[in-house]
């Protein structure tokens, strides 16, 4: 059942990026986005971690694909332009491929290793999945935490500087 | 049985899937949802290694990942506002002001 519904999950997570990367319109681009984020929620939830299922759902599919079609509304974009150059299609075509052929062949012929931890399935239905990782991003990864408020207030502070009328 | 491989083949398909949009397509706010997808695969790889390994570490990853993701879209989408002013229009090939 759970290999069926993975499988399915699957096809459609493809099929959207699919329709991403293939659409001549960007409006039907952010709408197969959208589509794909959803089926990685799900993935997430599938591997016990609902709380990144929910982060997921509420910064990519909420926020930043906002973002992303208000841009594509504000600037009226019709869509692309025909010119194409086959040449070009061709090369990108082999080194995605090879990336692709290389990542599968690492995937097949290697062994997962590492540090094993200690929070089993058991462990975060116990605690909750919510719990756990704020425990740990603020004992074990709080300087990075920080830096990462800093890190949005540079951005903020960017974005409406770059955006302004009168620069 | 799902296992990890499972997942990680998905996530890589996905990344081929966002080069190869970055690679062909012009229109500035495609290939930055191209960016987006690879961000994306790299999010599931995390999360599938962190569940393997019954590790938290690439959880907290993510997390800043996703941070990093956010700050970008700001900035970036920010930026083809103020090209698209001076340019009227987003195609990268009329990105050419530091070409000599």
């Amino acid at each position: 059942m759970e290999t069926l519904f993975f499988y399915i999950v699957a096809l459609v997570v493809l099929g959207s990026g699919l329709i991403v990367i293939l659409s001549k319109n960007p409006v039907n681009s952010a709408l197969g986005l959208v589509n794909t984020f959803f089926c990685l929620a799900i993935f997430y939830v599938m591997l016990y971690a609902p709380f990144m299922a929910a982060v997921q759902i509420l910064v990519y599919a909420g926020a930043i694909m906002v973002l992303i079609l208000f841009v594509i509304m504000l600037l009226n974009l019709g869509t692309e332009a025909r010119k194409r150059y086959m040449h070009g299609i061709v090369w990108s075509a082999l080194a995605s491929l090879l990336v692709l052929v290389n990542a599968v062949v690492f995937i097949k012929k290697g062994q997962v290793t590492g540090a094993m931890g200690d929070v089993t399935e058991t462990t975060i239905l116990k605690y909750g999945h919510t719990e756990m990782i704020g425990k740990t991003l603020f004992t074990e990864f709080l300087l990075p935490f920080e830096i990462a408020s800093i890190l949005l207030l540079v951005a903020i502070v960017g974005a409406i500087i770059l955006a302004k009328k009168e620069v | 049985m799902i296992s990890v491989y499972h997942y990680m083949t998905v996530a890589a398909i996905l990344f081929a899937m966002g080069t190869y949009g970055v690679l062909t397509r012009k229109n500035a706010i495609v290939i930055f949802m191209c960016i987006e997808l690879m961000l994306n695969s790299v999010n599931l790889t995390f999360i599938a290694l962190s569940r393997h390994l019954n590790n938290m570490d690439g959880q907290i990853f993510v997390f800043f990942v996703m941070a990093v993701a956010a700050a970008e879209a700001a900035v970036g989408l920010a930026l083809m506002i103020s090209f698209y002013r001076n340019r009227e229009s987003i195609d990268v090939e009329e990105i050419d002001l530091l070409k000599w």
